[in-house]
Order: structure tokens, then C-alpha cells, then sequence
């Protein structure tokens, strides 16, 4: 019965999100405003939808459902998502929420895409440290995530700008500014979220296998990550890197992130595996 | 007689690109080329405007002397070879030239339609070639006319105040680069007009400080003062490059004043802030390249154009109207040139002489009484007679041959002392 819920959920998710993305896109295209409210309600409905489903797997699977492909994706998705829509920048940088509802798709369709099926936790994992550990490492990713489309509109718009061809983009896209700012913001909070999973992780490797630092793959890469965007927050505050520069990093730093969170698991492997 | 032909050759921002209107912009002001064009033959009126959108040659001729080939080749200099400039050139006759000009003046044909800059730009370019003698009675009445259809169009229709400035398609730009334009600093390099109307479009979208810079400290003072703001000499230029957020340079200088290999070391110290660089000026002031460093923005007059294509549709309407004034007033012009030809005059000369010699014969005729049918018809002949002697001197004189090059302008005093305007 639980399952048929939470199968039904997933579907409803995904219809859900996939409608959503579609009226913003129409929004994008148009500009209409009603349609843009329209397309932030059914956005929230699938960020509560989301949030249902993975509570639904939390209740069947009777631990923090963040331990297989599918749950860490969908996790994942779920975390853009109200890091979206619960900070301000929504309002302040125009047709953010096109971009966001896109990420956030694409994300639910390769959870679509891999095995919903619910594995057993293995011992080591059965800790209050999972959800906390987790829990900021998917929020870190999910401001990230944020930053990561701020830069795309970002170099799309100071393309506009440079190339002096005032195309579809220029009129859609905010100043260079408030994108600029938006991945300031987010980096910022993201890089906090992200230490703060790291060292979390790092005590609890203490706790369950007796070393803080295993140098598992998985762990080496979010140094790398760490590294990649401690770079980034640092040149800016020395050297006042900003703008292009920024955007490409974030793009960067994003980019290690998906390789974090996928490819070491396909290519690598490590105490990080998902259950199989 | 052969009647006056008007003439008008140019190039505009519509077809010739930036780079060769430069080439042709006069940067040593008007007298050396109103006198080099006062060498080609047969120009009997001549008339010369330069702005940094249009370089245009205005002049009468008598009869059908074929001058286009010398005031084109005047217009490019060595510039351009004629298979070169043939693509940019325009060039109008009569009343298409007249309906050029009008258009021009009404600001109809600008960059920026209904801006109120180039009828300043006109009538300074007339002051000069006035002052010059380089214009007569047809250029003159012409020029003067424009004045006044630029007047009409901007009274009866809407087209100035929805004129959307080049300073307003730079605060577009500016709202894209720093999203609001509160608390920007903004430096002029150069003191003319246009700097100022930028400035005070960007001071009233926000802008905080206005800081101006130029070749004369006096103007810069000037300037700065209307804006509460400072004044500086143009060798401190780079050093407020490091504090100012957007830069309008719109100076008369001949050649770049500001290198991207100037401004690369100041982004660092700015910790990359963004600069944005408005260059208003023709030649251009600014290099081309600095378009290439990060976080800087360089547009000129031809970038400014396409953002102002964004919101043309709201002004064609406008456009359409004032475009019925100037064919209605170029059409009023043609009829006034047309009557400047000797013939129609001597015949308007004869009639009014034959229309008053009636009506002072119908006053008196009632009043005498007792005259047989033959001796009024004596009176009525030394009427005829009177107005007859007295009017054939002045009508010698102006068909005389002597004097041809001058026939419009005697034909204008001779309409103007019989007072024969209003009867065409």
C-alpha cells in the first residue's frame, strides 16, 4: 500500500515538475506575468510533492532514503528546489525560476531513469550521523546548484552585452550585477554548507571506522570540490575576482560536484557506493 | 533661363558604417572646407553640415552643370575610391533634397528620431556658410524654412518628447551592467552637449557623482558645477578611471585618447568592478579593443543604435505624422523655388501692374462725368501706358544677360520689392 503511495508520488512528482518547467518556459518566451505566478504555484506544489515523496521513503525504508542512486538524485533535486524558492533572489533576479525549474527536471529525470528500489543500510551506516551528515552535503549542493545556473545566465547575458546583439536573452535576463551577486550569495552559503558536510562526515568516519580521513574517493573529491570553490571565494575577496571569471568557476565547481555525486560512484567506487 | 537645381549629397549612420564616417567627420571645423568647396566650379550656393551621424553637402546650380562627381570626390577626400564610396553616398535633386533637408532638420532622419540635438548642429552650420557668403537667396529661404518645419514637427506632434535619446539607450545598457544606477559614479571626458545630456539623463536615473574632465579646466568647471560635481584636467584621467563606475567621452580630439593597455593594470585595483564605456564621439575617442577586457563595456554611437531599435515601434506612429508635415512643407518650398524662374515673374510683374490699372480705373472712372465711350477709352489706355513704361526698365534689367549668375537673387529682391509671394 505504502509503496503503491510512494510510486504514485514519484509519478505525480515528475508530471508535476515537468508542467511547472513548461510554464515557465512559456513565461520565458512571452513574459507574461500572470503565467510566471502560475509557474512559481506549481513549482511549490512540486517542491511539497518532493518533500512528501521523500518523507514516503523515509517512512518505508525506516532511515534517511539518501542511500541509493535514486534517492540521492532526487534528494538533490529536492534541495535546488527550496533553495530556491525560499530566499529572496527569486524576486531580484528575473527569470531565475525558468533556469531553477529546468535544473530541477532534468535531476528528477535521471532519478526517473535509475532504480527506485529500496535496499537494506548496512550497519556502519545506521547512524544519526547519515541525516546530518547527508543532509548538508545535498543542501550544500543544492546552493551550488543555485550558483551554477546564475552563471550560465550570467555568461549568456554578458554575451548579450559584449557581443552588442541585442537578441531573445537581453531583455530576459537580469543585470550582470544581480547575477553576479546571486553567485556570490549562493556560493557563500553553499561553501559554508559544504565544510560544514565534510567535517561532519569526517567525525563520523571517526566514530563508525576509527580515522577521520579515509581518502575513499568519494571524500577525496569533495576536497577537490571543497578546494575548487575555496579558490573561487578567496580570489574574490583578494583579488575582487568577479563577473566572467566567477561564472566560469562556479560552472567549474559545479561540474565536480556532479562528478562527486555520480561519476566516482560509476567510475571509482569506495565506502560511498551506493547499495547496488 | 535655365531655373536653380538644388543639390544634396551625403552620408549618414543609415548607410555608411562608423569607421568611414569618421574618415569624413570635419574635425578642424567648418571654414577651411567651405572654402575648399567654394573651389569647384559652378556651385552658385553652398551649404556643409557635419555631426557624428552625417556629413551632407548642400548646394544650388544653375542649369544642368554636372557637379556631383566634384562634391563627391570633395566629401571623401582620399578616403575611399569611388567603387568604394558608391554603396554609402546619397544623393538627392530638388525636391527630394528639400524633403531630405526638412526631414534632417525635424530630426526625422536621426539615429535617435525626434532628438532635439540636430537642429543646433543645423543652424550652427548655416551661421557659419552664411557668414562665409557661402549661401544665397535659395539656400538661405531654404535653410530658414527648415528651421521653422523642425519647429512645426516638434509643436504638433509628440515626436520630441518620446524622443528616446542616445543617453537613454545608454541607462538601458547601464541597468543591464549594475543593475540600478544609484550611487555609480559618472565621468565625462569632454564638456560638449551631448556629455551633458547624458549626464543629466544618468544623474536622474541615480547616478551620484558626476566628475568631468577636460582639455579646458574653465568648461569642465562649467560643466561640473550644474551637476554639484568635480572638475578635473584630462592627465588625471586614469587616475579617476579607478574610482568612477561609467564613463561618457565625447571630445573633439582627432585620434584615441584612452588604450586598453591604459585601463588592463586599473581593473585590478578597481578589485574588477565593472566599467562601461560610452563613446559619443567621432572620431572615436575610445579604442575599440577595450570592448575585450573583462568586466568592461565599450559602446559607441552605432551599438547605441541597436538598443534603441528595441523600442522604435512606439515613436513610428509619431513619425508618420511629422512625415506628412515635412510633404506638406517641401511641396509649399517647390512652389516657391518654382516661381523663382525668371518667366513666371516678368508674368506675375505684368499682371498685378494690368490688376491695379483696372482697379484705379474702375475708382475713376464713375466719377468723371460726360465722357464719350473714346475718351475713356484713352484714359484706360494711358492707364495701360503708365503701368506699361514704368515696368519695362525693371523687366529689362531682369532679363537682362549681364548679370546671369545672380538671376535668383534678383529674381527674389524683384519678388520681394513688387511683393509678388503671395500671389503664387
Amino acid at each position: 500500500m505504502l509503496s503503491e503511495i510512494n510510486y504514485l508520488l514519484f509519478n505525480s512528482v515528475l508530471v508535476v515538475s515537468f508542467v511547472a518547467s513548461a510554464v515557465y518556459l512559456v513565461f520565458f518566451f512571452s513574459q507574461r506575468e500572470e503565467l510566471r505566478k502560475i509557474a512559481r504555484l506549481i513549482f511549490v506544489c512540486s517542491g511539497v510533492l518532493q518533500s512528501l515523496y521523500i518523507v514516503s521513503r523515509y517512512v518505508i525504508a525506516g532511515h534517511t532514503p539518501i542511500t541509493s542512486q535514486h534517492e540521492a538524485v532526487v534528494f538533490f533535486a529536492w534541495s535546488v528546489t527550496w533553495a530556491y524558492l525560499s530566499f529572496h533572489w527569486r524576486y531580484s533576479v528575473k527569470n531565475f525560476g525558468t533556469f531553477v525549474s529546468m535544473l530541477v527536471l532534468i535531476m528528477l529525470l535521471i532519478a526517473a531513469t535509475v532504480s527506485r528500489q529500496f535496499h537494506p543500510l548496512a550497519p556502519a551506516l545506521q547512524s544519526l550521523w547519515l541525516p546530518v551528515h547527508a543532509g548538508f552535503a545535498v543542501m550544500a549542493y543544492g546552493f551550488l546548484a543555485l550558483a551554477f545556473c546564475g552563471a550560465i545566465m550570467y555568461l549568456l547575458q554578458e554575451h548579450e552585452l559584449k557581443s552588442k546583439k541585442f537578441g531573445f536573452f537581453f531583455s530576459r535576463l537580469p543585470s550582470l550585477d544581480s547575477l553576479d551577486q546571486l553567485n556570490n550569495h549562493c556560493l557563500t552559503a553553499g561553501f559554508a554548507l559544504l565544510t560544514l558536510g565534510i567535517i561532519t562526515g569526517s567525525v563520523w568516519a571517526r566514530q563508525a571506522w576509527g580515522t577521520y580521513w579515509h581518502w575513499d574517493p568519494k571524500e577525496t573529491w569533495s576536497l577537490i570540490t571543497w578546494f575548487l570553490y575555496a579558490a573561487q571565494i578567496h580570489l574574490r575577496f583578494t583579488l575582487g575576482w568577479r563577473g566572467k571569471r566567477a561564472a566560469v568557476m562556479s560552472i567549474v565547481g559545479f561540474s565536480a560536484v556532479i562528478f562527486t555525486l555520480w561519476g566516482v560512484n560509476f567510475f571509482l567506487g569506495g565506502v560511498h557506493s551506493y547499495a547496488q | 533661363m535655365p531655373s536653380e537645381n538644388i543639390l544634396l549629397l551625403g552620408v549618414n549612420h543609415k548607410n555608411t558604417p562608423l569607421e568611414v564616417r569618421e574618415k569624413l567627420a570635419l574635425t578642424s571645423g567648418y571654414e577651411e572646407p567651405l572654402q575648399a568647396l567654394g573651389q569647384i566650379d559652378g556651385l552658385q550656393e553652398y551649404y556643409l553640415l557635419s555631426t557624428c551621424n552625417r556629413v551632407e553637402i548642400l548646394v544650388s546650380v544653375s542649369g544642368d552643370v554636372d557637379v556631383e562627381k566634384n562634391l563627391a570626390g570633395f566629401l571623401f577626400g582620399d578616403a575611399l575610391t569611388p567603387d568604394q564610396y558608391e554603396k554609402h553616398l546619397y544623393c538627392y535633386r530638388n525636391e527630394d533634397a528639400i524633403h531630405h533637408l526638412f526631414m534632417v532638420a525635424a530630426s526625422l532622419d536621426s539615429m535617435i528620431v525626434g532628438e532635439s540635438q540636430i537642429l543646433g548642429q543645423l543652424k550652427e552650420a548655416y551661421r557659419y556658410s552664411s557668414e562665409k557668403k557661402c549661401t544665397g537667396p535659395i539656400l538661405n529661404k531654404l535653410l530658414h524654412k527648415s528651421f521653422s518645419v523642425a519647429k512645426r514637427v516638434r509643436s504638433e506632434t509628440q515626436i520630441g518628447s518620446s524622443a528616446v535619446s542616445i543617453s537613454y539607450a545608454a541607462i538601458e545598457l547601464a541597468k543591464k551592467i549594475f543593475g540600478s544606477l544609484e550611487s555609480k559614479r559618472v565621468l565625462l571626458i569632454g564638456a560638449g552637449e551631448m556629455a551633458e545630456l547624458a549626464a543629466e539623463h544618468l544623474v536622474g536615473n541615480g547616478a551620484k557623482d558626476v566628475v568631468v574632465a577636460n582639455r579646458t579646466l574653465e568648461n569642465a568647471l562649467d560643466l561640473a558645477k550644474r551637476f554639484n560635481g568635480r572638475a578635473v584636467g584630462l592627465d588625471e584621467l586614469l587616475e579617476q578611471l579607478e574610482q568612477v563606475d561609467i564613463i561618457v567621452s565625447s571630445t573633439g580630439a582627432p585620434g584615441v585618447i584612452l588604450y586598453k593597455e591604459d585601463v588592463k593594470p586599473l581593473m585590478r585595483n578597481r578589485r574588477n568592478k565593472p566599467l562601461f564605456f560610452i563613446d559619443i564621439a567621432v572620431p572615436r575617442d575610445l579604442d575599440p579593443s577595450l570592448n575585450d577586457l573583462d568586466n568592461v563595456y565599450l559602446y559607441d554611437i552605432d551599438d547605441l543604435n541597436n538598443v534603441v531599435e528595441l523600442n522604435k515601434a512606439e515613436r513610428d506612429k509619431e513619425a508618420i505624422k511629422a512625415s506628412r508635415i515635412v510633404d506638406e512643407e517641401a511641396l509649399k518650398f517647390k512652389d516657391w523655388l518654382a516661381g523663382l524662374a525668371v518667366t513666371p515673374t516678368l508674368v506675375a510683374l505684368r499682371e498685378k501692374g494690368n490688376l491695379i490699372a483696372k482697379m484705379e480705373l474702375a475708382r475713376t472712372l464713375p466719377k468723371l462725368n460726360g465722357l464719350s465711350l473714346k475718351e475713356q477709352k484713352s484714359v484706360e489706355k494711358m492707364a495701360g501706358a503708365i503701368v506699361s513704361k514704368l515696368l519695362h526698365d525693371p523687366m529689362l534689367f531682369l532679363k537682362s544677360e549681364s548679370c546671369k549668375d545672380q538671376s535668383a537673387m534678383k529674381v527674389d529682391v524683384f519678388r520681394s520689392v513688387f511683393d509678388l509671394e503671395k500671389k503664387q
